[in-house]
């Protein structure tokens, strides 16, 4: 069992949590992510690691309620222990193995979108360690949905922010501001890297493309066992199969398949959508009673 | 004469009702049958099929027990050479093994060995008969990786011989391939699965369940920062192939791995398990293992029309012949001689059909059989919701790419000798992950061979060398 150290509500949709796994946070890395399995019953899900602290044994994750079982995820406190911790699974992010050498003359620019903005921290976190210049954009429908801009604030260059309504910051899509940060202000970077929904990772691609900007992005494909087994998350990367679960989740965006990786996240939706409202149906009892 | 004796034939659940339910589908022996059977035994002076065993089973010895009512002596002989028996019973190929070279299988049918040794088994667990004993201490400690039958096998014996031995599984359930892979209409998780891993934890084996080798930990980190003085690696062969051809990437295309896995270990067939799994009506399973005949059976028991589509011919089909018999007998269409070459997709981008060639059998291959070719132009289409891909698996190469020294084939698997030594001193390697896709029964054998290739390397080299142990 692994024990939830503490618990806070981000936002109402979104639950950050300390969770006690000592081998994962001695050995966890930017970029890969772990898997989650509360209860005896419940999905093993896969869910980005936003930060680790190898001398206290924990690593936090950061899950929105989108299902079923993120629900089931979120619903847990602090003291209270999820039946399954498993990871970190996936490559580390390409910078890692990079020397200081390398890394020197670098410039990163980071688009975060929604709970994406969680597992980008540690990422940035690292390169600012390393002294590159990072700077970060934070994208989400509207300002009370935005999350980790104090922890990004304090280890990146600059931190922009975008809400679609203009509730905060620049309005409009991360693309839009990507777009002004580089073409009107004229920021120069070497390396972009897109974390968020499918759909924004693949507009980020397209708009990086324009800008003549190389990208990567972590693509959240479906998964069960996330060591390889069962191919669940295949994605289509420069004309070829790939496990996104050990292969990636990091690849280049220009070589990703996005409409056919958007397609296959959507394969269990009318089962996850008929678990929602038995889950739903089911703590509505539990509160009744 | 005993061989007069025709054998005695097992119950079984009816085909019309296992088909619609998860309940295993042989009943097994019961005592008096047993021992009925178990009067069949020649006992042969030379007995071929202890020599058709991959882990020497005492056969004619143990069936000596259960003709005479013994069971719990039977128990100890095969406990001797297995630690898994109501789970050999159950998944070995006995007709290619120790029934496959019974002598009364020339001219009739040779004894069932398999069910007698099932029966054993459960009188065992169910009546508490022969128990292993936790072995005192050497104080030397081995690392497992893999929870699978090798990694079983091998645990065990080492535990007998007094090491300390851990187990690092990357699920959240012990039993490797036995738990994922194999359904429980074949092998009931529970009652056979659980109990015969408790019997090895009874042995003082200890289980981590949540830590993948290769990325928690790795195996230069076991041996150097953990303290263990050697490590066996039985992870298997879990890595799922597909065929490379058009729509593979479809919605409603799978592994089998993923179909068997959602279902087995996350018990998507069950209403209080959240696991999502996508059946579809028609289904079409491509394959001839016995992989493919589980995952046919098992979408049949979700409640789909189910097609199994096989290059080669019935004579050639790698699954047990059991599973073949049982699978037909439940209403399983076959479609011998036929090569998918492309997977059809509607305008969303799911699967509505299977495009496939007629094959024909040339010339034997380098394995025997003889190869399929294509038949010009004799493609075909079948409707389908769902394809299930069953053509094998390959090691996986997280472990041989994280261990320092550790060679591997061009087919990815790790490059052990006959006793399960790597190419670097203090790890050694068997089952799946060193032969490809195989049997239980030849992963528990090169389990337990490693096991004392490990005690031989200890005591030899390791021993020497820290004084005071």
């Amino acid at each position: 069992m692994f024990e939830i150290v503490s618990k806070e509500m981000l936002t109402p949709a979104i639950c950050r949590m300390k969770v006690h796994a000592p081998r994962l946070a001695a050995s966890a890395q930017p970029g890969q992510f772990l898997i989650v399995r509360p209860n005896e019953h419940g999905e093993r899900i896969p869910l980005t690691i936003s930060d680790y602290d190898r001398d206290n044994g924990t690593v936090t994750i950061v899950t929105q309620k989108i299902g079923a079982s993120t629900s089931a995820i979120c619903s847990f406190e602090a003291g209270d222990a999820f039946s399954d911790v498993v990871g970190p699974l996936g490559v580390p992010s390409e910078f890692t193995e990079k020397s200081d050498g390398e890394l020197a003359g670098q410039r990163y620019i980071f688009i975060a979108g929604g709970v994406g903005t969680a597992p980008v921290y540690p990422q940035v976190k690292y390169l600012h360690s390393k002294g590159v210049p990072v700077d970060v954009i934070i994208g989400a429908k509207n300002a009370g949905l935005l999350i980790y801009k104090e922890e990004m604030a304090s280890v990146c260059d600059h931190l922009y922010i975008c809400t679609d309504d203009g509730s905060e910051g620049f309005k409009g899509m991360v693309t839009g501001l990507l777009e002004k940060l580089v073409l009107e202000d004229g920021n120069r970077y070497t390396q972009a890297v897109a974390i968020g929904p499918m759909i924004m990772m693949k507009f980020a691609t397209l708009t990086a493309r324009k800008l003549g900007l190389p990208i990567i992005v972590s693509l959240n494909t479906l998964m069960v066992d996330g060591t390889g087994m069962c191919g669940a998350c295949r994605v289509t990367v420069g004309g070829k199969t790939r496990f996104a679960c050990v292969e990636g989740p990091e690849f280049d965006g220009y070589e990703v398949d996005f409409d056919e990786a958007m397609r296959r996240q959507g394969m269990y939706r009318s089962q996850e959508h008929d678990a929602e409202e038995r889950y739903e149906h089911k703590c509505k009892i539990g509160r009744g009673r | 004469m005993a061989n007069r004796i025709p054998r005695v034939p097992v119950r079984e659940q009816d085909p019309k009702i296992r088909a619609t339910n998860f309940d295993e589908v042989c009943f097994g022996y019961d005592a008096r049958e047993a021992v009925l059977e178990a009067g069949r035994c020649l006992h042969c002076k030379n007995p071929r099929c202890v020599s058709a065993c991959p882990v020497s089973i005492s056969i004619p010895e143990f069936i000596a027990h259960v003709a005479t009512g013994d069971f719990s002596g039977a128990a100890s002989v095969i406990a001797r050479d297995s630690s898994l028996p109501a789970i050999c019973g159950r998944v070995c190929p006995q007709e290619t093994q120790c029934e496959g070279s019974c002598i009364l299988g020339v001219k009739g049918e040779p004894v069932a060995i398999g069910k007698l040794e099932r029966f054993v088994a459960d009188w065992n667990m169910e009546n508490g008969g022969h128990k292993a004993e936790k072995a005192p201490s050497n104080g030397y400690k081995v690392a497992v990786v893999g929870s699978g039958p090798s990694g079983l096998a091998c645990a065990s014996d080492l535990a007998k011989m007094g090491y300390d031995v851990t187990v690092f599984e990357a699920l959240h359930k012990a039993g490797g391939v036995l738990e994922y892979g194999i359904p429980e209409f074949r092998l009931p998780k529970e009652k056979v699965v659980a109990s015969e891993i408790g019997a090895v934890k009874a042995l003082g084996v200890r289980i981590e369940t949540d830590v993948v080798v290769g990325r928690t930990v790795t195996v230069d980190s076991l041996l150097d920062e953990e303290g263990y003085s050697a490590v066996f690696i039985g992870s298997g062969a879990g890595l799922p192939r597909f065929m490379g051809i058009p729509g593979e990437n479809l919605n409603g295309v799978f592994s089998a791995n993923e179909f068997l896995t959602r279902n087995n270990l996350m018990k998507a067939y069950r209403d209080d398990y959240m696991t999502p799994v996508y059946t579809g009506h028609k289904v079409v399973v491509v394959g001839g293992g016995n992989v493919a005949m589980d995952a046919a059976r098992t979408a049949l028991r979700l409640g789909a029309e189910t097609t199994i589509v096989y290059r080669r011919t019935e004579k050639e089909l790698p699954a047990r012949r059991e599973e073949v018999h049982h699978a037909m007998e439940e209403g399983i269409t076959f479609s011998m001689l036929t090569n998918p070459v492309e997977i059809l997709g509607d305008e969303k981008g799911w699967v509505r059909g299977i495009r496939c060639i007629k094959m024909e059998l040339g010339e034997p291959d380098e394995s025997g059989r003889r190869s399929p070719v294509p038949v010009q132009g004799s493609e075909f289409d079948i409707e389908a919701d769902s394809v299930i891909m069953a053509l094998g698996t390959s090691p996986n190469p997280l472990i041989a790419r994280t261990t320092k020294g550790l060679e591997t084939n061009r087919r990815g698997c790790i490059t052990a000798d006959a006793n399960g030594a790597t190419s670097r001193p203090g790890v050694f390697a068997g089952g799946d992950a060193v032969t490809g896709a195989a049997t239980v029964i030849l992963a528990m054998g090169a389990g337990r061979k490693a096991a004392a290739a490990i005690d031989r390397y200890i005591k030899g080299t390791v021993a020497d060398t820290v004084v005071g142990k």
